[in-house]
């Protein structure tokens, strides 16, 4: 049996998808962060892009790492180029990821710590958001009240896009996700008490309402910062010189 | 002043510069991309009709100023937020000198605020005596983001950063905004995690807490700490634009803060020249909850006027005319835990 054929662009996208704005929890595609993807026969350059020049910087090297390992995973990606234009670190961390340097290693003296705890910070927000939205639409059905919901399991959620979202996010955090996991709970796995819960769900929404409106205003001062260039909108261009398929 | 449909509303811009971002003030090329990060943030949030062009955008001078303000901005009083940026810029990013020297000739309208940076040490705190005396300091604004040497950034509750709010207290400056938004240039540290905020809030009752931008980019963890401070309020600068381009989420964010920190602890500001004050007092004064979001209620007259110059008025004991006062004064800072956690 042969394997079926993926284009290396589809692969090489599909992979960028994969790599999410740590604080705003979506893919660098989908927010049109990816500026250029260019395939030839030694391997894979990628260019992103960011809102402004003034991105924290921890963020702008996390996207850029993440984007490096993923393209990395690639079979038969070959060299993989990862480069962050216009940003005001774009040399230090475009030659600090090249050379696998790491956070620490990148910005030497200016930087203190690794970056994992930040990142957790945001996955635990997303994971929040996320329970957040799933909570909302079974209440919105009826079928669950406020007090109720300390008692939610995975298994009462409707199959979908909001449920997958909470489940990839559980998973990032270490949280289990069998059928009968309950929905409300910490980030480390405590349920919600019945006395908290109506608190609980609205500091959760205001978490919402916060990443869904940065993510508003990073779409609309990317767009304001690269109209003049780029009007075509947030699409990567793709070339493909590769000579072999 | 601002007059709509027989209300009349006492205005207070708390946040305006006047900066000068031409080229020939930059130190180095972060000076440049810094006032074109704004010239974006402008763009992309203004109505079409009030955009400026690049070069009127990088200094506009002390008479634009007054003029957009008070002569168009129906502005009652203005407070000047400092923005030093002094590895930008060579003379500054904000005009200190301009802007003091106008609140010199209008005491009535302008209120100068500076800024101090507690990793200076002693000698800081000495300059921080000198500019409280020169200036009339009621208020600071403070930068934790900024980078100082091989600093990036401090914490409000650093040892020496409590010697100076101590001195601040001892100076009669009460008031202490801090920037906790859009970013300078933080690096390992968070810049924008407001739980330093929530130490000393705490510890310093004397003093109100002005947090900037309303924490955004990450407005819930200000909701959280700013509803368990009696002295710790939001301003509203770079939120308010998001009133044109995306009222719906203008909406939840005034909804989330009305809900948990309430009426009297929201501070209107334009951060002109970022915008301009007319449009947005204009389009406050005509803005409602959307009849569709039922999970907030809807804005009253009252909340409106509290927001637009009472709150702050309270804060800086302007002299507030008596027909544009509230019937009972704002500006209270005895709310309770979450606001609106009373409501349904």
């Amino acid at each position: 049996m042969t394997r079926m054929a993926v284009s290396v662009e589809a692969e090489v996208l599909a992979a960028l998808s994969t790599v999410l704005d740590p604080e705003l929890d979506e893919p660098v595609t989908e927010l049109g962060f990816v500026r250029s993807v260019a395939i030839d026969d030694e391997g894979v350059e990628v260019h992103l892009r960011l809102p402004t020049s003034f991105c924290a910087p921890n963020f702008a090297y996390l996207m850029v790492a993440d984007a490096y390992d993923a393209l990395a995973a690639v079979p038969g990606a070959g060299r993989v180029r990862v480069l962050l234009d216009d940003h005001h670190d774009s040399d230090k961390i475009n030659a600090g990821t090249a050379a696998g340097l790491g956070y620490v290693g990148t910005f030497g003296v200016e930087a203190e710590d690794s970056l994992d705890e930040l990142r957790r910070t945001f996955q635990r927000k997303a994971h929040l958001a996320a329970m957040e939205r799933c909570c909302r639409s079974v209440l919105a059905s009826g079928a669950w009240t406020v007090e109720e919901l300390p008692l939610l399991e995975l298994f009462d959620l409707p199959e979908g896009r909001l449920k997958s979202a909470l489940m990839r996010r559980r998973e990032a955090i270490g949280l289990p996700n069998h059928s009968h996991a309950r929905v409300m709970v910490d980030h480390d796995g405590t349920p919600v008490a019945r006395s908290d819960v109506a608190l609980r769900l609205r500091l959760a929404t205001t978490t919402r309402v916060s990443i869904e409106g940065n993510a508003h205003f990073c779409r609309g001062l990317l767009a304001t910062r690269y109209a003049g260039v780029d009007p075509a909108g947030s699409a990567p261009v793709v070339t493909n010189t590769r000579s072999h398929p | 002043m601002y007059e709509k449909d027989g209300e009349k509303y006492y205005v207070v811009d708390g946040h305006v510069h006047i900066w000068d971002g031409r080229a020939s003030n930059h130190k180095n090329v972060h000076g440049k991309q810094f006032i074109d990060c704004f010239y974006d943030y402008h763009k992309n949030l203004s109505p079409e009709e009030v955009v400026w062009d690049y070069d009127t955008y990088t200094y506009y001078g002390a008479e634009r100023f007054m003029k957009d303000l008070f002569g168009e901005g129906y502005v009652d009083h203005a407070i000047f937020q400092a923005t030093l940026l002094s590895d930008f810029y060579h003379n500054g990013f904000g005009q200190t000198e301009e802007a003091f020297g106008l609140t010199r000739q209008h005491p009535d309208k302008l209120t100068y605020n500076h800024a101090y940076d507690p990793r200076h040490g002693e000698a800081g705190l000495a300059q921080l005596r000198r500019d409280a005396e020169r200036f009339g300091l009621k208020g600071v604004k403070l930068y934790t983001a900024e980078w100082h040497g091989d600093s990036r950034g401090y914490k409000l509750d650093e040892p020496w950063s409590r010697r100076y709010l101590e001195e601040c207290i001892e100076l009669g400056i009460r008031n202490i905004h801090v920037h906790k938004g859009p970013t300078i240039r933080p690096l390992d540290r968070d810049a924008f995690d407001v739980a330093d905020i929530d130490k000393v809030a705490t510890d310093y009752l004397d003093l109100n807490f002005v947090v900037e931008h309303v924490g955004l980019p990450r407005l819930e963890d200000f909701c959280w700490i700013a509803t368990q401070e009696s002295n710790v309020y939001g301003g509203l600068a770079v939120a308010m634009p998001f009133i044109h381009t995306r009222p719906r989420y203008f909406a939840q964010i005034i909804g989330e803060l009305l809900y948990w920190i309430g009426e009297d602890k929201i501070l209107f500001g334009s951060d002109y020249a970022l915008w301009t004050p007319k449009w947005l007092v204009e389009k406050f004064v005509d803005f409602q909850i959307p009849a569709d979001m039922p999970e907030y209620a809807p804005i009253t007259t009252d909340q409106k006027k509290k927001i637009l110059g009472l709150n702050a008025a309270a804060l800086y004991d302007l002299d507030v005319p008596r027909q544009l006062r509230l019937p009972t004064q704002a500006g209270d800072a005895d709310a309770e835990v979450a606001a609106g956690a009373g409501a349904p």
